[in-house]
Protein backbone atom coordinates (compact mmCIF):
# COMPACT_ATOMS: atom_id res chain seq x y z
CA UNK A 1 0.00 0.00 0.00
CA UNK A 2 1.55 3.50 -0.88
CA UNK A 3 2.00 5.70 1.45
CA UNK A 4 -0.45 9.03 1.08
CA UNK A 5 1.29 12.22 1.83
CA UNK A 6 -0.89 14.72 -0.08
CA UNK A 7 -3.61 16.01 2.15
CA UNK A 8 -5.45 17.79 -0.57
CA UNK A 9 -8.16 16.08 -2.22
CA UNK A 10 -7.67 14.67 -5.66
CA UNK A 11 -9.72 16.11 -8.56
CA UNK A 12 -11.64 14.03 -10.31
CA UNK A 13 -11.29 13.80 -14.12
CA UNK A 14 -10.97 16.81 -16.10
CA UNK A 15 -11.14 19.02 -12.87
CA UNK A 16 -8.10 21.69 -12.94
CA UNK A 17 -7.50 25.05 -11.78
CA UNK A 18 -5.96 26.09 -15.16
CA UNK A 19 -7.66 28.58 -17.10
CA UNK A 20 -5.94 28.07 -20.34
CA UNK A 21 -6.66 25.81 -23.23
CA UNK A 22 -5.03 22.61 -21.74
CA UNK A 23 -7.97 20.49 -24.04
CA UNK A 24 -6.81 21.84 -27.35
CA UNK A 25 -3.51 19.31 -27.35
CA UNK A 26 -4.60 16.28 -26.19
CA UNK A 27 -7.57 16.59 -28.39
CA UNK A 28 -5.55 17.27 -31.49
CA UNK A 29 -3.39 14.90 -30.78
CA UNK A 30 -6.07 12.16 -30.70
CA UNK A 31 -7.75 13.61 -33.52
CA UNK A 32 -4.45 13.29 -35.62
CA UNK A 33 -3.12 9.85 -34.46
CA UNK A 34 -6.68 8.35 -34.78
CA UNK A 35 -7.14 9.84 -38.13
CA UNK A 36 -3.68 8.40 -39.16
CA UNK A 37 -4.43 4.60 -38.02
CA UNK A 38 -7.91 4.90 -39.44
CA UNK A 39 -6.05 5.82 -42.60
CA UNK A 40 -3.34 3.60 -42.43
CA UNK A 41 -5.32 0.63 -41.85
CA UNK A 42 -7.65 1.61 -44.49
CA UNK A 43 -4.44 1.48 -47.06
CA UNK A 44 -2.99 -1.30 -45.58
CA UNK A 45 -6.00 -3.62 -46.61
CA UNK A 46 -6.01 -1.77 -49.88
CA UNK A 47 -3.64 -3.93 -51.45
CA UNK A 48 -3.47 -2.00 -55.03
CA UNK A 49 -2.54 1.44 -55.95
CA UNK A 50 0.78 1.80 -54.45
CA UNK A 51 3.00 1.64 -57.23
CA UNK A 52 2.77 4.49 -59.62
CA UNK A 53 5.60 4.19 -62.33
CA UNK A 54 8.53 4.70 -60.95
CA UNK A 55 7.20 5.54 -57.28
CA UNK A 56 6.62 3.21 -54.53
CA UNK A 57 4.15 4.10 -51.17
CA UNK A 58 6.05 4.06 -48.06
CA UNK A 59 3.39 1.56 -46.82
CA UNK A 60 4.37 -0.96 -48.93
CA UNK A 61 8.32 -0.60 -49.43
CA UNK A 62 9.57 -3.03 -49.75
CA UNK A 63 8.31 -4.30 -52.42
CA UNK A 64 7.54 -7.65 -51.04
CA UNK A 65 6.20 -9.45 -54.28
CA UNK A 66 5.77 -8.43 -58.52
CA UNK A 67 2.51 -9.78 -60.17
CA UNK A 68 0.55 -9.27 -63.16
CA UNK A 69 -2.49 -9.43 -60.60
CA UNK A 70 -0.98 -6.59 -58.44
CA UNK A 71 -0.67 -4.67 -61.81
CA UNK A 72 3.26 -4.19 -61.18
CA UNK A 73 5.62 -5.08 -63.83
CA UNK A 74 8.28 -6.83 -62.78
CA UNK A 75 10.62 -5.17 -65.31
CA UNK A 76 12.30 -1.77 -64.58
CA UNK A 77 14.09 -1.23 -61.33
CA UNK A 78 10.86 -2.56 -59.40
CA UNK A 79 11.92 -5.45 -58.74
CA UNK A 80 9.71 -6.89 -55.91
CA UNK A 81 12.25 -8.65 -53.06
CA UNK A 82 10.65 -11.82 -53.48
CA UNK A 83 10.29 -11.91 -57.57
CA UNK A 84 6.77 -12.84 -58.64
CA UNK A 85 4.25 -13.65 -56.21
CA UNK A 86 4.89 -17.18 -55.67
CA UNK A 87 2.02 -19.74 -56.38
CA UNK A 88 1.74 -20.81 -52.38
CA UNK A 89 0.92 -17.62 -51.37
CA UNK A 90 -2.49 -18.85 -49.95
CA UNK A 91 -3.96 -15.67 -48.91
CA UNK A 92 -4.48 -13.79 -52.18
CA UNK A 93 -6.20 -10.91 -50.22
CA UNK A 94 -3.33 -10.74 -47.56
CA UNK A 95 -2.08 -7.15 -48.39
CA UNK A 96 1.98 -7.02 -47.74
CA UNK A 97 1.25 -3.90 -45.83
CA UNK A 98 0.53 -5.94 -43.06
CA UNK A 99 3.67 -7.38 -42.90
CA UNK A 100 6.08 -4.48 -43.34
CA UNK A 101 3.76 -1.77 -41.31
CA UNK A 102 4.04 -3.24 -38.02
CA UNK A 103 8.13 -2.03 -38.08
CA UNK A 104 7.24 1.57 -38.59
CA UNK A 105 4.10 1.31 -36.21
CA UNK A 106 6.23 -0.64 -33.30
CA UNK A 107 8.35 2.42 -33.61
CA UNK A 108 6.16 4.84 -33.07
CA UNK A 109 4.25 2.99 -30.87
CA UNK A 110 7.55 2.91 -28.36
CA UNK A 111 8.76 6.20 -28.51
CA UNK A 112 9.37 8.13 -26.01
CA UNK A 113 7.65 11.44 -27.46
CA UNK A 114 4.50 9.46 -28.46
CA UNK A 115 4.38 7.67 -25.39
CA UNK A 116 4.02 10.71 -23.25
CA UNK A 117 1.85 11.94 -26.30
CA UNK A 118 -0.78 9.63 -26.64
CA UNK A 119 -1.03 8.51 -22.72
CA UNK A 120 -2.34 11.96 -22.24
CA UNK A 121 -4.62 11.46 -25.71
CA UNK A 122 -5.86 8.21 -25.32
CA UNK A 123 -5.65 7.17 -21.94
CA UNK A 124 -6.12 10.14 -19.77
CA UNK A 125 -3.10 9.66 -17.59
CA UNK A 126 -3.04 12.54 -17.06
CA UNK A 127 -4.99 14.68 -20.07
CA UNK A 128 -2.62 17.41 -19.04
CA UNK A 129 -0.19 18.65 -16.76
CA UNK A 130 -2.17 19.17 -13.32
CA UNK A 131 -5.69 18.15 -14.39
CA UNK A 132 -7.49 15.22 -12.51
CA UNK A 133 -7.02 11.68 -14.01
CA UNK A 134 -10.13 9.17 -14.30
CA UNK A 135 -8.59 6.33 -12.49
CA UNK A 136 -7.15 5.32 -9.09
CA UNK A 137 -4.96 2.68 -10.29
CA UNK A 138 -1.65 3.26 -11.90
CA UNK A 139 1.44 1.01 -13.02
CA UNK A 140 3.05 2.65 -15.00
CA UNK A 141 5.65 1.30 -17.32
CA UNK A 142 6.63 -1.04 -14.79
CA UNK A 143 4.34 -4.25 -15.69
CA UNK A 144 3.05 -5.78 -18.96
CA UNK A 145 1.89 -4.49 -21.13
CA UNK A 146 3.73 -1.35 -20.77
CA UNK A 147 6.87 -2.57 -19.37
CA UNK A 148 6.66 -3.89 -23.28
CA UNK A 149 7.96 -0.10 -24.31
CA UNK A 150 11.42 -0.71 -23.12
CA UNK A 151 11.94 -2.91 -26.22
CA UNK A 152 12.19 0.30 -28.84
CA UNK A 153 15.74 0.18 -29.33
CA UNK A 154 14.92 -2.99 -31.10
CA UNK A 155 11.84 -1.32 -33.23
CA UNK A 156 15.10 1.26 -34.21
CA UNK A 157 17.31 -1.03 -35.88
CA UNK A 158 14.41 -1.67 -37.95
CA UNK A 159 14.10 1.90 -38.57
CA UNK A 160 17.33 2.37 -39.48
CA UNK A 161 16.80 -0.40 -41.89
CA UNK A 162 13.71 1.06 -43.55
CA UNK A 163 15.36 4.29 -43.86
CA UNK A 164 18.01 2.88 -46.59
CA UNK A 165 14.60 1.19 -48.11
CA UNK A 166 12.91 4.11 -48.42
CA UNK A 167 16.19 6.06 -49.56
CA UNK A 168 16.52 3.42 -52.27
CA UNK A 169 12.56 3.89 -53.16
CA UNK A 170 13.26 7.64 -53.18
CA UNK A 171 16.47 7.01 -55.55
CA UNK A 172 14.54 4.79 -57.97
CA UNK A 173 11.92 7.57 -58.22
CA UNK A 174 14.52 9.75 -60.14
CA UNK A 175 13.97 7.16 -62.90
CA UNK A 176 11.73 7.22 -65.23
CA UNK A 177 10.47 5.38 -68.73
CA UNK A 178 10.36 7.69 -71.14
CA UNK A 179 10.07 5.01 -73.83
CA UNK A 180 7.29 2.78 -72.51
CA UNK A 181 9.54 -0.38 -72.88
CA UNK A 182 9.27 -0.68 -68.73
CA UNK A 183 13.08 0.55 -68.46
CA UNK A 184 13.13 2.81 -65.81
CA UNK A 185 16.66 4.22 -67.15
CA UNK A 186 15.59 8.60 -68.19
CA UNK A 187 17.05 10.25 -65.41
CA UNK A 188 14.43 13.16 -64.35
CA UNK A 189 12.73 15.11 -61.36
CA UNK A 190 8.76 14.37 -61.05
CA UNK A 191 6.40 15.80 -58.30
CA UNK A 192 6.49 12.40 -56.47
CA UNK A 193 10.00 12.13 -56.51
CA UNK A 194 10.34 15.27 -54.34
CA UNK A 195 7.52 13.65 -51.95
CA UNK A 196 9.72 10.35 -51.50
CA UNK A 197 12.98 12.43 -50.91
CA UNK A 198 11.07 14.41 -48.43
CA UNK A 199 9.35 11.59 -46.99
CA UNK A 200 12.80 10.08 -46.49
CA UNK A 201 14.31 13.52 -45.25
CA UNK A 202 12.13 13.58 -43.03
CA UNK A 203 11.67 10.17 -41.52
CA UNK A 204 15.69 10.55 -40.77
CA UNK A 205 15.07 13.62 -38.66
CA UNK A 206 12.94 11.68 -36.46
CA UNK A 207 14.75 8.18 -36.77
CA UNK A 208 18.11 9.63 -35.96
CA UNK A 209 16.98 11.97 -33.48
CA UNK A 210 15.89 8.63 -31.50
CA UNK A 211 16.10 9.10 -27.50
CA UNK A 212 17.10 5.20 -27.54
CA UNK A 213 19.98 5.83 -30.49
CA UNK A 214 21.12 9.07 -28.60
CA UNK A 215 21.64 6.50 -25.53
CA UNK A 216 23.46 4.45 -27.97
CA UNK A 217 25.75 6.00 -29.97
CA UNK A 218 27.29 7.75 -26.57
CA UNK A 219 24.89 8.45 -24.20
CA UNK A 220 25.90 5.51 -22.11
CA UNK A 221 29.21 6.86 -21.66
CA UNK A 222 30.17 9.00 -18.69
CA UNK A 223 33.36 10.28 -20.47
CA UNK A 224 33.04 11.86 -23.66
CA UNK A 225 36.37 13.56 -24.11
CA UNK A 226 38.34 10.16 -24.86
CA UNK A 227 36.37 9.36 -27.68
CA UNK A 228 35.56 12.22 -30.00
CA UNK A 229 33.87 10.27 -33.02
CA UNK A 230 30.64 9.14 -30.31
CA UNK A 231 31.01 12.49 -28.40
CA UNK A 232 29.84 14.02 -32.20
CA UNK A 233 27.44 11.53 -33.34
CA UNK A 234 26.14 11.72 -29.72
CA UNK A 235 26.01 15.72 -30.26
CA UNK A 236 24.42 15.37 -33.96
CA UNK A 237 21.60 12.75 -32.75
CA UNK A 238 21.12 15.05 -29.56
CA UNK A 239 20.89 18.27 -31.63
CA UNK A 240 18.11 16.38 -33.21
CA UNK A 241 16.55 15.26 -30.72
CA UNK A 242 15.69 18.57 -29.47
CA UNK A 243 13.32 18.93 -32.18
CA UNK A 244 12.27 15.56 -32.11
CA UNK A 245 8.54 16.40 -31.39
CA UNK A 246 8.49 18.45 -34.52
CA UNK A 247 10.15 15.66 -36.77
CA UNK A 248 7.56 13.31 -35.57
CA UNK A 249 4.46 14.64 -36.37
CA UNK A 250 5.90 16.06 -39.79
CA UNK A 251 7.11 12.45 -40.56
CA UNK A 252 3.88 11.14 -39.44
CA UNK A 253 2.01 13.57 -41.32
CA UNK A 254 4.26 13.19 -45.24
CA UNK A 255 4.38 9.63 -45.06
CA UNK A 256 0.54 9.32 -44.99
CA UNK A 257 0.73 11.86 -47.79
CA UNK A 258 3.39 9.97 -49.91
CA UNK A 259 0.48 7.07 -49.67
CA UNK A 260 -2.10 9.56 -50.47
CA UNK A 261 0.39 11.22 -53.60
CA UNK A 262 1.25 7.63 -55.13
CA UNK A 263 -2.02 6.44 -54.26
CA UNK A 264 -3.99 8.91 -56.37
CA UNK A 265 -1.87 9.22 -58.90
CA UNK A 266 -2.01 5.27 -59.24
CA UNK A 267 -5.87 6.17 -59.31
CA UNK A 268 -5.63 8.36 -62.64
CA UNK A 269 -7.05 11.19 -60.23
CA UNK A 270 -4.19 13.41 -59.87
CA UNK A 271 -1.16 13.67 -62.49
CA UNK A 272 2.17 13.73 -61.46
CA UNK A 273 4.04 16.10 -63.07
CA UNK A 274 7.55 15.24 -64.42
CA UNK A 275 10.89 15.68 -66.77
CA UNK A 276 13.53 13.78 -68.02
CA UNK A 277 17.11 15.04 -68.29
CA UNK A 278 17.50 11.76 -70.95
CA UNK B 1 -3.22 50.10 -11.21
CA UNK B 2 -6.33 47.68 -10.72
CA UNK B 3 -8.42 46.08 -8.07
CA UNK B 4 -7.79 42.41 -8.63
CA UNK B 5 -9.28 39.38 -6.22
CA UNK B 6 -7.11 36.64 -5.29
CA UNK B 7 -8.71 33.03 -4.61
CA UNK B 8 -6.19 31.81 -1.77
CA UNK B 9 -6.41 28.55 -0.09
CA UNK B 10 -6.90 29.14 3.61
CA UNK B 11 -6.27 25.92 6.17
CA UNK B 12 -4.80 22.88 7.40
CA UNK B 13 -4.30 18.79 7.70
CA UNK B 14 -7.61 18.63 8.51
CA UNK B 15 -9.47 20.99 6.21
CA UNK B 16 -9.33 23.81 4.32
CA UNK B 17 -11.13 26.08 1.72
CA UNK B 18 -10.48 28.91 -0.77
CA UNK B 19 -11.15 32.24 0.73
CA UNK B 20 -11.19 35.45 -1.63
CA UNK B 21 -9.25 38.76 -1.12
CA UNK B 22 -9.26 41.63 -2.78
CA UNK B 23 -5.74 43.75 -3.27
CA UNK B 24 -5.05 46.95 -5.25
CA UNK B 25 -1.86 45.56 -8.08
CA UNK B 26 0.55 47.35 -9.46
CA UNK B 27 2.94 46.88 -12.86
CA UNK B 28 5.44 44.94 -12.09
CA UNK B 29 4.11 43.08 -9.27
CA UNK B 30 4.23 39.15 -9.09
CA UNK B 31 2.20 36.63 -7.47
CA UNK B 32 4.31 36.77 -3.79
CA UNK B 33 4.30 40.58 -3.94
CA UNK B 34 0.23 40.57 -3.83
CA UNK B 35 0.07 37.43 -1.65
CA UNK B 36 2.33 39.85 1.14
CA UNK B 37 0.24 42.68 0.76
CA UNK B 38 -2.92 40.26 1.19
CA UNK B 39 -1.22 39.80 4.42
CA UNK B 40 -0.43 43.20 5.21
CA UNK B 41 -3.63 44.59 4.86
CA UNK B 42 -6.22 41.79 5.57
CA UNK B 43 -4.85 38.37 6.76
CA UNK B 44 -2.23 38.71 9.13
CA UNK B 45 -2.07 34.84 9.75
CA UNK B 46 -2.19 34.05 6.09
CA UNK B 47 1.19 31.16 6.07
CA UNK B 48 3.53 31.38 3.23
CA UNK B 49 7.47 30.03 2.83
CA UNK B 50 9.29 32.37 0.81
CA UNK B 51 13.00 33.62 1.54
CA UNK B 52 15.03 35.17 -2.01
CA UNK B 53 12.43 36.67 -4.08
CA UNK B 54 14.33 36.12 -6.71
CA UNK B 55 13.84 32.48 -8.38
CA UNK B 56 16.70 30.92 -6.96
CA UNK B 57 15.55 29.46 -3.74
CA UNK B 58 12.96 27.17 -4.41
CA UNK B 59 10.59 28.39 -1.33
CA UNK B 60 7.53 29.77 -2.57
CA UNK B 61 6.55 27.04 -4.71
CA UNK B 62 2.59 27.04 -5.02
CA UNK B 63 -0.33 26.35 -7.76
CA UNK B 64 -1.17 29.16 -9.26
CA UNK B 65 -4.59 29.19 -11.30
CA UNK B 66 -3.63 25.14 -11.16
CA UNK B 67 -0.25 25.11 -12.33
CA UNK B 68 2.92 24.69 -10.41
CA UNK B 69 5.13 27.78 -10.55
CA UNK B 70 7.38 30.10 -8.22
CA UNK B 71 5.09 32.79 -6.44
CA UNK B 72 8.22 34.95 -6.65
CA UNK B 73 8.71 34.55 -10.64
CA UNK B 74 5.10 34.55 -11.58
CA UNK B 75 4.36 38.01 -12.75
CA UNK B 76 0.87 39.52 -12.47
CA UNK B 77 0.66 41.19 -15.64
CA UNK B 78 1.21 37.73 -18.01
CA UNK B 79 -2.50 36.74 -16.30
CA UNK B 80 -5.57 37.09 -16.97
CA UNK B 81 -6.39 39.60 -13.88
CA UNK B 82 -10.04 40.29 -14.72
CA UNK B 83 -10.64 36.35 -13.17
CA UNK B 84 -10.09 35.72 -9.80
CA UNK B 85 -6.17 34.53 -9.49
CA UNK B 86 -6.35 31.41 -7.17
CA UNK B 87 -3.60 30.80 -4.98
CA UNK B 88 -3.12 26.82 -3.71
CA UNK B 89 -0.66 25.01 -1.58
CA UNK B 90 1.32 22.01 -3.62
CA UNK B 91 -0.85 19.04 -3.95
CA UNK B 92 1.53 16.31 -3.70
CA UNK B 93 2.52 16.96 -0.14
CA UNK B 94 0.59 17.34 2.96
CA UNK B 95 -0.59 20.74 3.98
CA UNK B 96 0.45 22.11 7.34
CA UNK B 97 -0.92 25.64 7.20
CA UNK B 98 -2.85 27.64 4.37
CA UNK B 99 0.11 28.13 1.36
CA UNK B 100 3.47 26.14 3.36
CA UNK B 101 3.91 22.19 2.83
CA UNK B 102 5.86 19.41 4.43
CA UNK B 103 8.22 18.72 1.87
CA UNK B 104 10.33 16.60 4.52
CA UNK B 105 9.51 13.55 2.45
CA UNK B 106 11.92 14.89 -0.09
CA UNK B 107 14.62 14.84 2.50
CA UNK B 108 14.24 11.19 3.33
CA UNK B 109 14.27 10.01 -0.10
CA UNK B 110 17.49 11.83 -1.26
CA UNK B 111 19.29 10.35 2.24
CA UNK B 112 18.68 6.68 0.44
CA UNK B 113 20.29 7.17 -2.78
CA UNK B 114 23.58 5.80 -2.92
CA UNK B 115 25.93 9.27 -2.74
CA UNK B 116 28.65 10.14 -4.65
CA UNK B 117 31.90 7.24 -5.22
CA UNK B 118 34.57 9.10 -6.98
CA UNK B 119 37.42 6.79 -9.00
CA UNK B 120 40.45 6.50 -7.26
CA UNK B 121 42.67 10.02 -7.92
CA UNK B 122 44.60 10.50 -10.87
CA UNK B 123 47.18 12.16 -9.24
CA UNK B 124 49.88 11.56 -6.56
CA UNK B 125 48.32 14.55 -4.67
CA UNK B 126 44.58 13.19 -4.50
CA UNK B 127 43.10 15.30 -7.44
CA UNK B 128 41.09 13.89 -10.21
CA UNK B 129 41.64 14.94 -14.15
CA UNK B 130 38.57 15.88 -15.87
CA UNK B 131 38.05 17.82 -19.10
CA UNK B 132 35.08 20.60 -19.57
CA UNK B 133 33.30 18.14 -22.25
CA UNK B 134 32.90 15.02 -19.59
CA UNK B 135 31.38 17.61 -16.65
CA UNK B 136 28.84 19.29 -19.43
CA UNK B 137 25.86 16.95 -18.88
CA UNK B 138 25.37 17.14 -15.39
CA UNK B 139 26.20 20.70 -14.53
CA UNK B 140 22.51 21.27 -16.44
CA UNK B 141 21.62 19.07 -13.59
CA UNK B 142 23.17 21.06 -10.80
CA UNK B 143 21.05 23.99 -11.64
CA UNK B 144 18.31 22.01 -9.27
CA UNK B 145 17.11 24.35 -6.81
CA UNK B 146 14.93 22.14 -5.13
CA UNK B 147 11.77 23.76 -5.45
CA UNK B 148 10.25 20.60 -5.67
CA UNK B 149 7.59 22.03 -8.34
CA UNK B 150 8.39 18.85 -10.71
CA UNK B 151 7.52 16.82 -7.93
CA UNK B 152 4.18 18.62 -7.62
CA UNK B 153 3.21 18.65 -10.80
CA UNK B 154 4.01 14.45 -11.55
CA UNK B 155 0.91 12.45 -11.39
CA UNK B 156 2.57 9.36 -9.59
CA UNK B 157 3.23 11.27 -6.40
CA UNK B 158 0.10 14.17 -7.16
CA UNK B 159 -2.82 11.87 -8.29
CA UNK B 160 -1.29 8.36 -7.35
CA UNK B 161 0.23 8.96 -4.47
CA UNK B 162 3.32 6.66 -4.66
CA UNK B 163 5.64 8.33 -2.98
CA UNK B 164 7.06 4.92 -1.37
CA UNK B 165 7.39 2.90 -4.83
CA UNK B 166 8.50 6.38 -6.84
CA UNK B 167 11.02 8.77 -5.95
CA UNK B 168 9.62 11.29 -8.35
CA UNK B 169 11.65 13.66 -11.26
CA UNK B 170 13.73 15.47 -8.42
CA UNK B 171 15.76 12.80 -7.42
CA UNK B 172 16.05 11.49 -11.17
CA UNK B 173 17.74 14.76 -11.88
CA UNK B 174 19.82 13.81 -8.53
CA UNK B 175 20.33 10.39 -9.53
CA UNK B 176 21.14 11.28 -13.21
CA UNK B 177 23.81 14.12 -11.95
CA UNK B 178 25.46 11.12 -9.72
CA UNK B 179 25.23 8.26 -12.50
CA UNK B 180 26.93 10.46 -15.64
CA UNK B 181 29.85 12.45 -13.34
CA UNK B 182 33.25 11.24 -14.82
CA UNK B 183 34.49 10.48 -11.60
CA UNK B 184 31.48 8.17 -10.12
CA UNK B 185 31.90 4.48 -10.10
CA UNK B 186 28.47 3.87 -8.13
CA UNK B 187 25.97 1.86 -9.24
CA UNK B 188 22.54 2.97 -8.89
CA UNK B 189 20.65 1.50 -11.78
CA UNK B 190 19.07 -1.53 -9.85
CA UNK B 191 17.63 1.09 -7.15
CA UNK B 192 16.57 2.77 -9.91
CA UNK B 193 14.33 0.21 -11.41
CA UNK B 194 13.06 -1.73 -8.14
CA UNK B 195 12.68 0.68 -5.06
CA UNK B 196 13.15 4.14 -6.79
CA UNK B 197 10.37 3.15 -9.55
CA UNK B 198 11.71 4.37 -12.70
CA UNK B 199 9.29 2.69 -14.42
CA UNK B 200 6.17 4.55 -13.08
CA UNK B 201 7.33 7.92 -15.32
CA UNK B 202 5.39 7.76 -18.35
CA UNK B 203 6.78 10.55 -19.58
CA UNK B 204 4.04 13.15 -19.61
CA UNK B 205 7.34 15.93 -19.52
CA UNK B 206 5.30 17.77 -17.06
CA UNK B 207 8.43 18.17 -14.77
CA UNK B 208 10.46 20.03 -17.51
CA UNK B 209 7.33 22.41 -18.62
CA UNK B 210 7.49 23.94 -14.67
CA UNK B 211 11.10 23.96 -13.83
CA UNK B 212 11.89 27.01 -12.99
CA UNK B 213 14.99 26.80 -14.46
CA UNK B 214 14.35 25.22 -17.34
CA UNK B 215 16.02 21.51 -16.95
CA UNK B 216 15.30 19.57 -19.71
CA UNK B 217 14.48 16.79 -16.86
CA UNK B 218 12.56 14.18 -18.67
CA UNK B 219 14.93 14.28 -21.94
CA UNK B 220 18.29 14.97 -20.72
CA UNK B 221 18.09 12.60 -16.53
CA UNK B 222 14.68 10.52 -16.67
CA UNK B 223 14.83 9.16 -20.05
CA UNK B 224 18.06 8.52 -20.67
CA UNK B 225 18.20 6.95 -17.30
CA UNK B 226 15.76 4.97 -18.60
CA UNK B 227 17.86 3.57 -20.93
CA UNK B 228 20.83 2.88 -18.70
CA UNK B 229 17.90 0.72 -16.84
CA UNK B 230 17.15 -1.21 -19.91
CA UNK B 231 21.05 -1.33 -20.82
CA UNK B 232 21.01 -3.02 -17.89
CA UNK B 233 17.41 -5.24 -17.22
CA UNK B 234 16.01 -5.39 -20.82
CA UNK B 235 18.57 -6.01 -23.40
CA UNK B 236 20.20 -9.32 -23.78
CA UNK B 237 22.52 -7.78 -26.61
CA UNK B 238 23.53 -4.58 -25.26
CA UNK B 239 24.29 -6.25 -21.85
CA UNK B 240 26.32 -8.79 -23.95
CA UNK B 241 28.13 -5.66 -25.70
CA UNK B 242 28.97 -4.09 -22.73
CA UNK B 243 30.97 -7.03 -21.20
CA UNK B 244 33.18 -6.62 -23.60
CA UNK B 245 33.25 -2.91 -23.79
CA UNK B 246 32.57 -1.46 -19.79
CA UNK B 247 30.88 1.89 -19.83
CA UNK B 248 33.35 4.20 -17.77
Amino acid sequence: MSEDLSSLKRRPWGMTLRQDTWWIVPLVVFLVLTSFVVYATWAAFQNEHYVHRNYLSPFYSPLLFTGGDMGISGDGHQHGLFGDKPGWWLLPFFSPALLILPFPAGFRMTCYYYRGAYYKAFWADPSACAVGEPRNNYLGENSLPLILQNIHRYFLYFAILFLFILAYDAFSAFFFDNDGDGKFTNFGVGVGTLVLCMNVFLLTGYTFGCHSLRHLVGGWMDIFSSTPAKTKCYDCVSCLNRQHMVWAWCSLLWVAFSDVYVRLCSMGIWTDVYFTFT
Amino acid sequence: MARVTFKIWRGDKQAGEFKEYNTEVSEGMVVLDAVHQIQAESANDLACRWNCKAGKCGSCSAEINGMPRLMCMTRLNDMNLDEPVSIEPMRAFPVMKDLVTDVSWNYRVKKKIKPFKPRLPDNDDGSWNMQQQDVERVQEFRKCIECFLCQDVCHVLRDHHKHDEFIGPRYFVYNAALEMHPLDEEDRLADLKKSQGIGYCNITKCCTKVCPENITITDNAIIPLKERVVDEFYDPLTKLFRIFKPRK
